[in-house]
C-alpha cells in the first residue's frame, strides 16, 4: 500500500478543529483495545478514566484543581510554540516559582496578611520568569539551543528545591521529613466549595482571557504568529526575534512560576521535594491539544486533568496501574501531531501494482 | 582512598551509554533530522532489555530486545516526521513523553528486582596486568562495541559513498532529491540507526551500569546525548571526547559525594546538567564553528512533490 500526501491549496480550517477530536477519538479506541487485550472490560475502564471524574461534585472540584496549573503553563507554552520558540523547561520554572514564592511563608512564618499572599504570588511569577530568563539569555547572547538548556535547568531546579527542603528550609517540627513549615491562613489561597478548590482557577481563567485577547486582537499577537510562521518574514516586518525570545520565555516562565506557587499555596500547603506530577511536561500536550490557542488550552487542560484523575480512579476501582494515564497522554500528543497533517495535506491511500516502487519508506 | 583504577573503570561504564546514544543521534542529525526522542528510546531500551533478560536469562537476548525497542520507537518517530511530515521537535518531545509513560507502566512489576550484569572480558595474563590490564582488557562487550562504533561512523560518514549520501540529504534535501536519492528512505534508515543506538544505550544502563530497572533510570542522559552532538559539532571523534568528559563529571560528582567534603550532595548531582549547559555555551558562542558543521537542513520538513 502506498501513502501519498497531496498538499491542500489552503490549510483546512475544518481540520484544525476536527484534528484534536479525531485524535481524542483514536486515543479512546486504542485505549479500549489495550484494556480489552489486558483482560478488562474496555467500556468499564474507559468509564473510570473519562466519565467517572466528572460524575461527582468532589471530583469535579478536583479536576479544576488539577487543571489550574496545566492551563496556566499550557497557555504560556502555546504562545511560545506559536512563535516557534521551544521552552520545554516549564517544569523547572514551576519549581523555581514555588521556591521563590515560598520564601515569604518560610521566612516570615507569623506574618498574616493578604499583602503577604499577593507578594507570594508575585514572587512565584518572578522566580519562574527568572529561571526561564537563563535559557533566553543564553539563546540570545550565545546562540545556545533553548530546548536543551531549558530542559537541563529542570533537573537543576529540582535539585535546588531538594536542597532547600532537606536543608535550610526544613520544618524544625516536621519529624525530620523533607518538607517546609505548613503554610497557614493568609499564606494559603482562599478556598471554595468542599475545601480543595481555590482561587487559582479564577486566576487561570483571567490569564487565558487576557492571552486570548492578546493573540487575536493585538499587534503583539500578530507579531508572535508572524515570527512563528516565518522568522525571515517577521524580520522584514521589523519584528525582532531576540526580543520575541525574551518575551516568550519570560511570559511562559512567569506563568509556570505562578502555577508553581499556586500549587504550593493551594493543594500542597508546604514545600516538599516533589511538587508536581510532571505538570510542566503535560502542559506541552495541553498546548498542542488546545491548538496553541489560549481558549483551546483551557478546554485541553480540563481534559488532561480528567485523565490524571481517571488514572487514579481506575487504579482504585480496577487495579489498573495509574501510569496508564501517562501513556494515554503521550499517545494523545502523538495522535494529534499525526492528525494535524490533515490540516495541510490530503492523504491518499492507493494499492499500487508494483508495491516495491514508490512506497514512502 | 579509592584506587584510580576503580575510578577509571566506573568512568568508562558511565560514559558508554552517553557515547552510544550520541553517536546514533549524530547520524540522525547528519541526515537532517532532529530526533528529540533519544531519552524516550533509551528508557524503552532499558526496560525492554531488562525484562527480556529477566525472563530468558540471556543477556544477548536482553541486548537484542533493547535494540529492537529503540528501533521500534524510532520507527514511530519516522512514520510521523517522514511519512506524515509532522514537526520534528514536537514529535520528538511526544516520543519522549510517551516512552517515559510506557516504560513506567511496563516496568512497574520489575522495579528493583535483581538483574543480570554483562560479563567483563577476561583474557588470561593481559587482563591481569596491574593498573591498565582491567581498564584495557577487562571491559564488557558493549564498551568495545561503542568505541568501534565511533570509528565506524567516522569512516562511513566521511570515507564512503553511503556517508556522502547521508550528508547530502542532511545538507540539501532538495538537491539530493533532484539527484535521484530517496531522501525519505535515507532518513528512515538513519532514524532507525539512531533508535538502535539509543535502545542499546538504554540497555547498557539496565544490564551493565546498574543491573536493575528503576523508573526514569535514564535521568536525562538522552538529553545530554543530544547536547553532546552539538558539543561535538557533529563530528564523531569529538563525541568520544565529549562522552568521556561528561562521564567523568558524572562519576566525580558521585565520588566527591562519597568522600563528603561538605558540599551539598544536590549540587554534585546537578553538576552534569550544569556542565552540559556550560559546554553548550562554550561551543555555541562560536557561531562560525557551529554554522560550519550544522547540517543545513536539520529539523526541516521535506515532502517529495514530484
Amino acid at each position: 500500500m502506498k501513502i501519498t500526501l497531496e498538499k491542500r491549496a489552503m490549510a483546512s480550517n475544518f481540520m484544525t478543529y476536527a484534528s484534536p477530536i479525531i485524535a481524542i477519538g483514536l486515543t479512546v479506541v486504542i485505549g479500549g483495545i489495550i484494556f480489552l487485550l489486558a483482560g478488562y472490560n474496555p467500556l468499564n475502564a474507559l468509564y473510570y478514566y473519562f466519565v467517572d471524574p466528572v460524575m461527582s461534585l468532589w471530583s469535579i472540584e478536583e479536576v479544576v484543581v488539577k487543571a489550574t496549573p496545566l492551563v496556566l503553563i499550557g497557555a504560556g507554552l502555546a504562545i511560545c510554540f506559536s512563535a516557534n520558540i521551544w521552552n520545554i523547561g516549564a517544569e523547572g520554572q514551576l519549581t523555581m516559582g514555588a521556591l521563590a514564592g515560598a520564601f515569604i511563608p518560610v521566612m516570615f512564618t507569623d506574618w498574616q496578611s493578604p499583602i503577604g499572599l499577593v507578594l507570594m504570588l508575585l514572587m512565584g511569577v518572578g522566580g519562574g520568569a527568572a529561571w526561564a530568563a537563563i535559557a533566553a539569555f543564553l539563546k540570545n547572547r550565545f546562540n545556545v539551543n533553548e530546548i536543551l538548556t531549558s530542559l537541563m535547568l529542570v533537573y537543576v531546579a529540582q535539585y535546588i528545591l531538594d536542597w532547600f527542603v532537606r536543608g535550610p528550609w526544613r520544618d524544625p517540627k516536621g519529624f525530620n521529613f523533607p518538607k517546609s513549615v505548613d503554610f497557614e491562613g493568609w499564606q494559603l489561597l482562599p478556598t471554595y466549595g468542599d475545601g480543595r478548590m481555590h482561587i487559582g482557577a479564577i486566576i487561570a481563567v483571567i490569564v487565558v482571557v487576557i492571552l486570548a485577547i492578546m493573540m487575536s486582537r493585538s499587534m503583539k499577537g500578530f507579531e508572535i504568529k508572524a515570527i512563528g510562521n516565518s522568522r525571515r518574514a517577521g524580520a522584514f516586518a521589523g519584528f525582532s526575534y531576540k526580543s520575541m525570545t525574551w518575551f516568550c520565555f519570560l511570559l511562559s516562565g512567569a506563568l509556570a512560576g505562578l502555577a508553581g506557587i499556586i500549587e504550593v499555596a493551594g493543594p500542597a500547603g508546604h514545600l516538599q521535594p516533589t511538587i508536581s506530577p510532571g505538570y510542566g511536561f503535560t502542559a506541552i500536550i495541553v498546548a498542542f491539544l488546545g491548538r496553541l490557542n489560549p481558549i483551546g488550552v483551557l478546554m485541553a487542560g480540563v481534559l488532561l486533568a480528567i485523565s490524571y484523575l481517571g488514572g487514579d480512579g481506575a487504579q482504585m476501582e480496577l487495579g489498573v496501574s495509574a501510569k496508564t494515564a501517562q501513556v494515554f497522554q503521550g499517545m494523545l500528543l502523538f495522535l494529534i501531531l499525526a492528525c494535524d497533517t490533515l490540516i495541510r495535506y490530503k492523504i491518499k491511500f492507493s494499492v499500487s501494482q508494483k508495491s516495491t516502487e514508490g512506497a514512502l519508506v | 582512598m579509592i584506587g584510580i583504577e576503580a575510578v577509571i573503570l566506573t568512568i568508562i561504564t558511565a560514559s558508554t551509554p552517553l557515547l552510544l546514544a550520541a553517536i546514533g543521534e549524530l547520524v540522525v542529525e547528519r541526515s537532517g533530522v532532529l530526533n528529540l526522542g533519544v531519552e524516550g528510546m533509551m528508557v524503552m531500551g532499558a526496560v525492554c532489555g531488562f525484562i527480556a533478560t529477566y525472563y530468558s536469562g540471556s543477556l544477548i537476548l536482553g541486548v537484542v530486545a533493547a535494540i529492537l525497542a529503540g528501533v521500534l520507537m524510532s520507527l514511530l518517530f519516522g512514520l510521523l516526521t517522514q511519512t506524515f511530515v509532522t514537526n520534528q521537535m514536537a514529535t520528538g518531545l511526544a516520543l519522549t513523553i510517551l516512552c517515559l509513560g510506557l516504560s513506567g507502566l511496563v516496568g512497574e512489576p520489575f522495579t528493583g528486582l535483581p538483574g543480570a550484569k554483562l560479563p567483563a572480558l577476561y583474557i588470561p595474563y593481559l587482563t591481569d596486568i596491574p593498573y591498565i590490564g582491567k581498564i584495557i582488557f577487562g571491559q564488557d562487550a558493549l564498551v568495545y562495541l561503542s568505541l568501534i562504533l565511533v570509528f565506524f561512523v567516522q569512516y562511513v560518514l566521511f570515507r564512503t559513498r553511503v556517508g556522502l549520501i547521508i550528508r547530502a540529504v542532511g545538507d540539501s534535501h532538495v538537491s539530493a532529491h533532484a539527484l535521484g536519492y530517496n531522501v525519505v528512505r535515507v532518513r528512515y534508515l538513519c532514524i532507525m540507526f539512531g533508535g538502535a543506538c539509543a535502545g542499546l544505550a538504554g540497555g547498557y544502563l539496565s544490564l551493565a551500569y546498574t543491573p536493575q530497572w528503576i523508573e526514569n533510570m535514564t535521568s536525562g542522559r538522552g538529553w545530554i546525548a543530544l547536547a553532546l552532538v552539538v558539543f561535538a559539532t557533529w563530528m564523531p571523534r569529538r563525541i568520544l571526547f565529549g562522552a568521556y568528559l561528561f562521564g567523568t563529571v558524572w562519576i566525580m560528582g558521585l565520588y566527591v559525594q562519597g568522600i563528603g567534603l561538605g558540599i551539598p550532595s544536590q549540587l554534585l548531582s546537578a553538576l552534569p546538567y550544569i556542565v552540559t549547559i556550560i559546554a553548550l555555551v562554550i561551543i555555541s558562542r562560536n557561531k562560525q564553528l557551529t554554522k560550519l558543521n550544522t547540517p543545513a537542513c536539520l529539523g526541516q520538513q521535506f515532502v517529495p512533490d514530484r
